[in-house]
């Protein structure tokens, strides 16, 4: 559309930065997109803020988990360069002031996406390279192995997206439900006759059944003490990213206290708004770790609410654990009789020649089915894939088990 | 039928509720006869939760008694689907039919088709005869721990306690002449979705205070000594403040009544205690720790409490 184009001047090349950002930011916006917004802004006008902010929200968010994205992206890039005004008041006679509103705290993804042409003009930008999520495959293989602990925050960030797209567990556990299975080994009575009956023939043909399968709900209990805060950040994401899927999916966090924080990730689609919103449940970030505590906490108040269905849980703690390991023990042994499946994600176990010698792991050990490591996204590609069912590495318990 | 016949022989009050709870041996606090009360009155669904022994179901039990009506109970399991909580055909039958209708050179695909799926052929199950109309007037639906069956059968469920009608494709709709009085529980071992709980009234059934428990244990079993009743519900109040996996249920508290009495206790003693404590506590970690030193110290509590 030249035509567009031409008659709105620096418009919509500003469209079209505010596009990319808002593609860095996560939100899929097309080139097509970018055009339909052009050509709606001149369609539209440019009489008020409020007018063309959702002009452009119109034509560029598709789904509502975007829209926090948008409005943040829309504050920081308009208001920065108050281009919204200049071009209002390129089309009127007096513009209206607009009230200095305090700077919100923005969301963290839209500041990065944002923060490249910081101090230049959008008019300057020619080739500006915006942050591309993808990397070549050799950049990749290096990353998936690098520690956590040794990534820059841009890294984990990284990591988080990566952490997303891993395809997520397929385990099954069949039902006590019947459904409809041509190769089924169950009869199925009533759909025989109707069969027959529509058939008419003298004989009933045998339509048959087998047992429905589901996914099992998952449950994980996640340390986020200070020692553990790089890997249990990430892990929040990946439970994110299942909980989305559909499966059931129960978290809990715990230092000193245990949370429950499973609605507040389920609550919103956006990774950072429901991370935001689980953190303002926790009182105790990043404090010391009191894990008999919490498993007992687990136990008495959450253990029959969760645990139906055969559910997998997840324990993600370094083990390290302060106060009394008999009562650590105890619980640990509670918990293990009450899940099918209990599996210790600890991210000590990186180091080459570990060795269970803390009080707290050795208490734990016993008391667990799989023992694996956490420390980059391998090990948690390792993990998803021996949630699916196939043994991937070493994680056996036993081999850390002393006289 | 009108909403008057339909409200016959209901409490009209808050005390009525309590009187006629209490008339069928159920004592009850105020805040459950006042969502009982509600729930009648407004023909809503009650959903009772709470731990294992305190009374969910015996509510519904005690509303059939007291009330006249039947009482039509489901008892909910994982794999609960519609041939058994709602109806089924007998097969065998509508095979017969199938042959007799062959010997008899039958080829009338329309009217064999209605003498096969014939209401002769169907066998109800408790969802369809909840929806039966009953000379006594609508019958109590109880849906016992609802728990331990699948979201699938929560979702099927919502459409029978909105519109109270099943419909059976090969023979048409049931709908209920006056919706049943139902009444949900649940364990709580996994969470009801929040969909189902909003066509109900809610309720959380607590361990009851110590002077509604003696009530009980005297409306249950009013063979027991007086004495030895205050210290069975002291003792068992205790128990509850210890930290336990599973703390006793009021149906333990009466079958360890019961124990007692048939062992002809007039009153507590440790030895006796530790013998019977199998009947109140489950687990055996919890039976460990109460055992020995705590049980006489709780013990030792419990008789200058009860003097």
């Amino acid at each position: 559309m030249p035509e567009t184009a031409a008659g709105t001047g620096h418009l919509a090349e500003n469209i079209a930065y505010f596009a990319r950002a808002l593609r860095a930011a996560g939100v899929p916006v097309g080139p097509g997109a970018v055009v339909d917004a052009v050509a709606a802004v001149a369609v539209a006008g440019i009489g008020h803020r409020g007018d063309f902010k959702a002009t452009l929200q119109a034509i560029l968010i598709k789904k509502r988990e975007h829209m926090p994205v948008f409005e943040q992206a829309f504050a920081i890039f308009w208001r920065r360069r108050a281009l919204v005004e200049r071009m209002m008041a390129t089309m009127m006679p007096v513009a209206p002031g607009t009230p200095d509103q305090p700077r919100q705290e923005a969301l963290r993804r839209v500041s990065e996406a944002l923060y490249n042409d910081a101090n230049r003009d959008p008019e300057q930008i020619e080739e500006q390279k915006i942050l591309d999520a993808r990397m070549t495959l050799s950049d990749l293989e290096v990353f998936k192995s690098r520690d956590f602990e040794q990534m820059s925050s841009a890294e984990i960030e990284e990591a988080k997206r990566q952490v997303r797209t891993l395809v997520l567990p397929l385990d099954t556990v069949a039902t006590r439900r019947l459904r409809a299975d041509a190769r089924g080994r169950l009869i199925d009575p009533r759909g025989s006759l109707r069969a027959s009956m529509r058939a008419g023939s003298g004989s009933i043909v045998l339509t048959r059944r087998s047992r429905a399968t589901r996914h099992p709900p998952l449950v994980a209990l996640v340390d986020i003490s200070g020692s553990m805060s790089r890997y249990s950040q990430v892990f929040l994401h990946f439970l994110h990213a299942l909980a989305k899927t559909g499966r059931k999916v129960h978290s809990f966090v715990f230092a000193t206290e245990l949370t429950n924080v499973s609605r507040a990730l389920q609550a919103h689609k956006d990774p950072d708004l429901a991370l935001g919103a689980a953190s303002r449940q926790v009182r105790d970030w990043d404090g010391g770790t009191r894990i008999g505590g919490a498993l007992h906490d687990f136990n008495r108040k959450w253990s029959r609410r969760v645990l139906s269905g055969g559910a997998v849980v997840l324990l993600i703690t370094d083990g390290l654990e302060r106060q009394g390991t008999d009562a650590l023990a105890f619980e640990a042994d509670r918990l293990h009789r009450s899940c099918r499946r209990l599996i210790w994600l600890n991210p000590l176990l990186r180091f080459d020649g570990f060795e269970a010698k803390a009080a707290g792991i050795r208490a734990l050990l016993p008391h667990v089915d799989e023992f694996r490591t956490l420390h980059n996204l391998n090990a948690i590609g390792d993990l998803v894939r021996a949630l699916s069912g196939d043994a991937v590495g070493a994680s056996d318990p036993r081999r850390f088990r002393i006289g | 039928m009108t909403v008057d016949m339909m409200r016959s022989g209901l409490p009209a009050s808050i005390d009525e509720t309590v009187s006629l709870l209490t008339s069928g041996h159920y004592v009850a606090d105020r805040g459950l006869a006042t969502v009982v009360f509600l729930a009648l009155r407004m023909g809503r669904p009650l959903f009772l939760e709470g731990e294992a022994g305190v009374g969910k179901t015996e509510i519904a039990k005690v509303l059939a008694n007291t009330l006249g009506r039947s009482l039509i109970r489901l008892q909910c399991y994982e794999g609960l689907d519609v041939s058994s909580s709602v109806y089924e055909w007998n097969y065998a039958g509508q095979m017969m039919e199938i042959r007799l209708a062959e010997a008899a050179g039958e080829t009338d695909r329309t009217r064999l088709g209605s003498d096969v799926f014939s209401e002769k052929h169907l066998i109800k199950r408790p969802l369809l005869k909840a929806l039966e109309p009953d000379a006594a007037g609508a019958p109590v639906l109880l849906i016992d721990e609802l728990d331990r069956t699948d979201a699938a059968f929560e979702a099927y469920l919502l459409e029978i306690l909105s519109d109270f009608q099943v419909t059976v494709p090969e023979l048409g709709t049931f709908r209920a002449p006056a919706p049943p009085i139902v009444v949900i529980t649940s364990n709580r071992t996994r969470e009801i979705h929040d969909a189902l709980k909003r066509r109900c009234l809610y309720h959380w059934v607590d361990y009851p205070d110590s002077a509604r428990e003696l009530a009980i244990l005297k409306a249950k079993h009013p063979q027991t000594p007086a004495k030895l009743a205050r210290q069975v519900v002291a003792y068992v109040q205790a128990i509850r403040k210890e930290d336990l996996f599973k703390s006793p249920g009021v149906a333990e508290t009466l079958d360890w009544a019961t124990a007692l009495v048939e062992l002809d206790a007039v009153a507590l003693d440790p030895a006796l205690v530790t013998d019977t404590l199998g009947v109140l506590l489950k687990y055996q970690d919890d039976i460990a720790k109460i055992q020995g030193t705590k049980a006489k110290e709780l013990l030792d509590r419990v008789k200058a409490e009860t003097r």
